[in-house]
């Protein structure tokens, strides 16, 4: 497949530098300030040299990358809240183009679900959006696999809130004391909001609410409660009854529900540092569990690579 | 990855007095990778309804008890209790906030009244003494099929006061 791939953060980086792996070309590129656009094909360290040097891919119009001759749309810019721009024109333009898209950017998925789904079912093209939930983790398409037969699911789908609720409880320390351990060792952003506010695990699940019960829900149907200023001593009475503290992403018929919980504290649900986990009940095989990496560039482009895979060779 | 972690489970059930039923009751814990620890069987105490109750202690990994929980019920056997803190009645929440100062022997209080529940422990942590927030954890004992109701309690408790609950994940999942 030719990609062009608009968003040059950590995971679109990624995507260019792996696709030859996958038997992939990359013939467009675009950050926010330009764009780089070569039919025969774009050498990711000449794209990274100059993104380097220059601090952008290319001095083409980010929008030329859509006069390429591409195949597939890589939407990788940040994920952008209400009306989850520029990420949604990106995939409406490719759209009509009848091209692929395949989606790293929550925003679209999360908070326009049912105009993305006209916009695809107008379109000889198809969407998809692995790298949206679970990062490397295979969780939608699971759920695809499994034919309708998923009728619920909850997580762990916060790698930076995750691992600062285990330090708490390991360590004994106070919320400020490890969120700024994280933000040097550079797992938490310097405005860990959308992290500790529980945001980026609604959006996740809001996504997992539209795929499942084919709805369109947003942000704004979703009950969130963070993880922000938890006293280190409540993790400190949950060790007591052999629990500690998650932060729990639920989604079910009745809604969906982030914030923190108690969970057995050697339990399923309890994985420690950046790893996420995904539950799934299903009508015939009970619960499913699968774990891995939430984040991370070549993590969250290896689900990138597998939609490409996936998709229809001929549009 | 906790997938390897074994742990100790208490399940008791109910069986009819005739032959095979221990058998038939111990099987879907073996087939299901469960490692028997202690089989008590009481047949001096009869429950109410005639039955026998017996009480197995095993190992095994969080989702391996599931599916034995499962397999149990699939089989017909009665299960009274299955690991205290998913199928019992018993509920540990969190609170956190100003619960010194919102009057914590109200709150307590108010879990008594609420019908159906009591509170089975308390433990209280209020590093920044009764002025700052602190957190206190609950364990509530409610009647059969009234955890969701003592939940709610909880809810509406914490709401009206301005304290953060930590609730535990509830099966209601699915």
């Amino acid at each position: 497949m030719r990609l062009a791939v608009v968003g040059v953060g950590a995971v679109g980086a990624s995507v260019v530098e792996l696709a030859g792996e996958y038997g992939h070309e990359v013939v467009a590129v675009a950050d926010s300030t330009g764009g780089a656009v070569d039919d025969s094909g774009l050498y990711a360290d000449a794209v990274f040299d100059r993104k380097r040097t220059e601090g952008t891919v290319g001095d083409a119009d980010p929008e030329s990358v859509f006069d390429a001759d591409y195949d597939v749309l890589v939407e990788a810019t940040p994920t952008t809240l209400g009306d989850a721009e520029p990420g949604f024109s990106h995939v409406r333009r490719a759209l009509a183009d009848d091209r692929h898209v395949v989606l790293a950017n929550k925003g679209p998925v999360a908070e326009r679900y049912d105009e993305l789904r006209t916009l695809e079912a107008e379109s000889a093209g198809t969407v998809l959006f692995e790298a949206t939930v679970g990062g490397a983790i295979p969780v939608l398409s699971t759920i695809a696999d499994l034919n309708g037969q998923v009728t619920a699911a909850r997580g762990i789908l916060n790698g930076t809130a995750n691992f600062i609720l285990s330090r708490m409880a390991a360590e004994g320390l106070g919320y400020e004391h490890v969120l700024a351990e994280a933000q040097d060792l550079g797992v938490a952003e310097a405005d860990p909001t959308f992290d500790v506010e529980g945001t980026d695990a609604a959006l996740k699940c809001v996504i997992l609410s539209n795929v499942l019960y084919e709805d369109s829900y947003t942000l704004a149907d979703a009950e969130v409660e963070g993880i922000a200023d938890l006293p280190g001593s409540a993790l400190e009475l949950a060790a007591e009854d052999g629990r500690t503290i998650r932060l729990v992403g639920e989604v079910s018929p009745d809604g969906v529900r982030v914030g923190p919980r108690l969970v057995a504290e050697n339990g399923t649900l309890a994985v420690s540092g950046t790893l996420n986990i995904v539950q799934l009940e299903t009508t015939h095989a009970g619960r499913l569990n699968i774990s891995g990496r939430g984040a991370g560039g070549p993590e969250t482009a290896s689900a990138v690579l597998a939609d490409i895979g996936r998709l229809p060779d001929t549009v | 990855m906790s997938e390897a972690d074994t742990r100790s489970y208490t399940v008791r059930l109910e069986l009819v007095d005739e032959p095979g039923e221990l058998l038939g009751a111990l099987e879907p814990i073996a087939e299901n990778g469960g490692n028997l620890l202690s089989i008590f069987h009481e047949r001096g105490n009869v429950t109410p309804r005639g039955h026998i109750p017996v009480e197995v202690d095993l190992e095994a990994t969080e989702v391996q008890f599931d599916v034995i929980v499962e397999a149990l019920r699939d089989a017909g056997v009665n299960i009274i209790r299955a690991g205290a803190e998913r199928y019992g009645a018993e509920l540990t929440v969190v609170l956190v906030g100003h619960l010194v100062e919102t009057d914590l022997s109200d709150t307590l209080q108010r879990f008594r009244d609420c019908g159906g529940v009591s509170v089975a422990d308390f433990s209280l942590s209020a590093p920044a003494g009764t002025e700052g927030p602190s957190s206190a954890r609950l364990r509530l004992v409610a009647s059969e099929q009234q955890t969701h109701a003592a939940l709610s309690t909880v809810r509406s408790i914490a709401e009206e006061k301005d304290l953060r609950v930590i609730e535990p994940l509830m099966e209601v999942f699915g």
